[in-house]
């Protein structure tokens, strides 16, 4: 494997998290890795989200309560990452989901309390009268995302790994059932293995090679509001809603309808937010009665890519065999440290390590109907640009 | 397998947008946002020709607004009068004749209401019912459709840090003239004028005509610059120009600013103490673009018009979305943006196609910015906030360092803007939110045209290239209990879900096509997230 400007032992399409998480555990194992992106690290999704970082769903979710409170030391860089989470409930049925929950976590062995109102009242002091109680967990927590993607790009860097931004990849070129190199705006560079992991866009990249990755793309809204007094624990969220209060004290929550869109191998035309913004606003004033008054400062929207099963695609290829595909359907910034981790054991061992993830392969869409997304409700509504 | 059972599949996504974004809750021929020369000739010549016509000012803003620099830089020079708002609104009433005019030609006049928010279906938006604005009071926020809206939304302040400029005293041109002229609400008394352009001359006109005591312009340029014939008039007043001259320092005490220290631009020549309650920066002005960026309208740099301006001149910004006046392109009198608000007007009601007059001046506003940047940054030391908000120091900013709340470890003193540079050009977007410039609770009125510039300079870029950072809705600050919407529709209720709402998504791993997988979903009705 030779370090050139022209290319890498492995390229890595995407500096989004996974993308970026992915390079920073190769250049960890002293891998030369190059990593390329249409625009600047993180820029979609990955850096504007909740921030959770508690899916106790995923196979890879040892790994990541284990990474998390490494990360800050082993990046070198602060990620604001803040342990474990407090979910309130506003309605009974709120509060009968939370507890049920519960129940399930604490069978995979997580320990999460039920806490009485009373006592959800004292844990979130802007939490009101309408507060039925809800549920601690002792596990998961949260961090910044758009600090947690510079962290991975400069630790990258910091261990030689190359990041090249405003690069987009414009095709794969393969030979012998391998691909040799991504072809950009600013030339072909060569590989030995590559990595795609660039959201959306993986499926225009992947189609050319005659392997059909099923995504659907979504536009999801978020709202901030000006800083509130510091609560001990950040990550409270609930009343459907998901979010965290950052550590100047903000208030970032998401949640409610998506709308499904075309995908751009350019990369989304334009990310719109709506007047949603004012059902978000309701849900975290009914969450939060004593921030009620505090300004609402800006919402964004973010593109997310959905697999027909929401579930990721982690999966190094059969052909060709130095290719892995990864996509985190919606569910990546929490998982990334751990996602990168399992990429990085495929690249190099061809298997994962620390955890099982077979049922995430891409062959479990090999029969997958041609109208998935139609059959789902899935097709977008505005017109493609 | 995901499709193995396929008559889970109804063809439709409860969860997804459609249909649930109900329509606006009031519909005019056309909505007139601004109620400023151009504003409200537009709006007079619309209902001229019978169309139904709302016309919505913000002003008076509440004095929370005003207390946040919202959308004027204010700084906290008002009287106690801003507090009483239903009193205010009479008051910005009687100072505007039109306005009564406007009443009798059947105009909605709506005064102390906020627009928000602008948004119609574009690339990756198809799910609104129609075009909408979002206004909103200091009580509730609601929506108005139209079949055609001109944005006559003016200018805000430019502001630029110097060591002192967070201290009560410290405004703008725009915030000085409206609490002098509509809210007649000022407290100061003697003033320091900073620019010596038409803005800081025609400010220290009215400020003279008002009884204030202008005790000083101030130019870091070797000549004042705006018309001579302006010049000789306040020079004749006995106002003094000082000239290659700059703001060094603003001492103040338990009111805010007492006195502005002042020297020359170059060299170590006598510092100069003028005793003054208040500094006011006029040294430019900036298009108010906020919604038309909000809706998708493209936005360029032009020096002449103003920095930041939209691409499309006075006339259609976007299908339905017309801008006239400030926010279209600085440089016109107050009878020229008139005239380009009643020519937009028209074309906005499809009675004429040809575009409306524009004849922005020559001036090349960025570079009278820079030179005035120039002049401060040399004299003012980097520990200074450039962000008030955020309290982000220009040294931090360009550091590219994150805020003080969180430990600067080893690496990141090896990272700043010029290590960014070689990942690629200066994004403000990215580096606002590392270092949180721009990211506070006035939505970067104070901070992002310094910002922007301060990124041009430390990348060796021209300020023409200043990177931008974009408007978000609400364009305003909202509170929270302000911007909600207590009368959710049905649809929108029903259909919610914290994410997806795909049910495979949150089954524990291990469950996976296990029965214990469809008892979750049993239990938690699809949906398994919290």
């Amino acid at each position: 494997m030779t370090k050139s400007a022209n290319g890498a032992s492995v390229i890595v399409i995407g500096a989004g998290v996974t993308g970026l998480s992915a390079a920073w555990w190769l250049a960890r194992s002293g891998v030369d890795v190059l990593v390329l992106d249409k625009g600047v690290v993180g820029w979609e999704a990955s850096s504007r989200n909740g921030g959770g970082a508690s899916h106790y769903q995923s196979p890879l979710f040892d790994e990541e309560q284990r990474m998390w409170p490494l990360m800050d030391e082993l990046l070198g860089y602060p990620t604001e990452y803040q342990r474990e989470r407090v979910i309130i409930a506003v309605s009974e049925r709120q509060l009968h989901h939370y507890h049920y929950i519960a129940g399930m976590c604490g069978d995979m062995g997580y320990q999460v309390d039920k806490i009485d109102a009373q006592q959800a009242r004292e844990m979130v002091p802007l939490a009101g009268d309408n507060c039925l109680g809800g549920i601690h967990l002792r596990f998961g927590g949260h961090a910044n995302p758009q600090r947690t993607v510079q962290a991975y790009a400069w630790a990258t860097q910091d261990l030689g790994g190359r990041i090249l931004q405003h690069c987009p990849a414009l095709r794969i070129e393969t030979s012998g059932g391998r691909a040799t190199g991504v072809v950009t705006p600013q030339g072909t560079f060569s590989c030995d293995a590559l990595v795609v992991a660039a959201g959306p866009q993986i499926a225009g990249l992947m189609a050319p090679l005659g392997v059909d990755v099923p995504l659907a793309a979504a536009r999801a809204e978020m709202i901030v509001t000006e800083p509130a007094p510091l609560m001990r624990w950040g990550g409270v969220d609930g009343n459907g809603l998901y979010g965290r209060q950052t550590l100047r004290g903000n208030l970032a929550y998401g949640g409610g309808p998506h709308e499904w869109i075309d995908t751009d191998p350019a990369g989304p035309a334009a990310r719109p937010s709506t007047p949603l913004a004012r059902n978000l606003a309701r849900r975290v004033a009914e969450l939060l009665p004593g921030a009620a008054h505090l300004n609402v400062i800006r919402s964004w929207s973010g593109i997310i890519e959905n697999t027909p099963d929401g579930r990721p695609i982690i999966d190094r290829l059969t052909q060709p065999e130095n290719v892995t595909i990864a996509t985190m359907s919606g569910v990546g910034f929490g998982l990334s440290p751990a996602s990168g981790h399992a990429i990085r054991d495929l690249v190099i061992d061809g298997q994962v390590s620390f955890a099982e993830i077979d049922k995430l392969a891409l062959s479990r869409f090999a029969s997958l109907p041609a109208d998935w997304r139609s059959q789902r409700g899935w097709d977008p509504l505005a017109e493609a640009a | 397998m995901a499709d193995s059972n396929n008559k889970e599949f109804t063809g439709t996504d409860a969860h997804a947008v459609n249909g649930k974004l109900p329509g606006a809750d009031a519909h005019y021929d056309l909505v007139v946002v601004g109620a400023g020369p151009a504003g409200l000739a537009a709006a007079l010549e619309a209902a001229a020709t019978g169309a139904s016509v709302l016309l919505v000012d913000e002003h008076p803003v509440s004095a929370a607004q005003m207390g946040n620099d919202v959308p004027y830089w204010f700084g906290g020079r008002m009287t106690g009068a801003v507090q009483a708002k239903a009193r205010m609104i009479e008051q910005v009433f009687m100072a505007e004749p039109l306005f009564e005019q406007a009443f009798e030609a059947g105009i909605d006049v709506q005064l102390g209401v906020y627009a928000w928010g602008l948004w119609r279906n574009r690339a990756n938006l198809g799910a609104l019912p129609e075009p909408m604005l979002g206004l909103a009071d200091e009580e509730r926020s609601w929506t108005v459709g139209f079949k055609a809206i001109v944005l006559a939304t003016g200018a805000r302040d430019l502001a630029l840090a110097f060591d002192g400029w967070a201290q009560p005293g410290v405004m703008g041109a725009q915030g000085l003239h409206a609490l002098l002229t509509r809210y007649d609400a000022f407290a100061g008394r003697r003033v320091v004028i900073l620019g010596s352009g038409d803005l800081a001359l025609d400010t220290a006109r009215l400020a003279l005509d008002k009884g204030l005591e202008v005790a000083a312009l101030i130019e870091v340029l070797p000549a004042p610059q705006g018309d001579p014939a302006k010049v000789a008039a306040v020079q004749a007043a006995g106002v003094v120009i000082h000239c290659s001259t700059v703001i060094r320092g603003a001492p103040s005490g338990i009111d805010g600013v007492r006195a502005a220290v002042i020297g020359p631009v170059a060299g170590d020549g006598p510092l100069v103490t003028l005793d003054c309650d208040t500094i006011c920066m006029a040294v430019d002005v900036v298009p108010a673009i906020e919604l038309l960026d909000v809706a998708g309208g493209r936005i360029v740099t032009e020096s002449a018009r103003g920095g930041h301006v939209p691409q499309a001149l006075a006339g259609a910004a976007l299908p339905g979305v017309f801008i006239a006046g400030d926010c279209a392109g600085l440089g016109q009198s107050r009878e020229q943006a008139a005239a380009q608000g009643r020519a937009v007007a028209r074309q906005a009601l499809g009675l004429e196609q040809a575009a409306a007059d524009n004849a922005p001046d020559a001036l090349d506003r960025l570079a009278y910015r820079e030179a005035w940047l120039r002049a401060l940054v040399s004299v003012t030391p980097d520990t200074v906030h450039v962000c008030q908000c955020e309290e982000v120091s220009r040294a931090d900013l360009l550091g590219v360092q994150p805020p003080q709340y969180l430990p600067r470890p080893e690496k990141l003193g090896c990272r700043s803007l010029e290590t960014l540079l070689a990942d690629g050009p200066a994004d403000q977007e990215q580096i606002k939110r590392l270092t949180r410039a721009c990211m506070g609770a006035c939505q970067a009125r104070r901070c992002r045209e310094q910002v922007g510039m301060l990124l041009a300079m430390g990348s060796n870029l021209p300020v023409e290239q200043a990177p931008r950072a974009g408007w978000r809705a609400p364009v305003r600050p909202l509170a929270l209990k302000v911007l909600a919407d207590w009368g959710e529709a049905e649809a929108m209720r029903e259909g919610w879900d914290v994410w997806f709402g795909i049910p495979t998504q949150w089954t524990p791993y291990r469950d996976i096509g296990t029965e214990r997988e469809a008892m979750h979903r049993e239990a938690l009705g699809g949906n398994m997230h919290l």
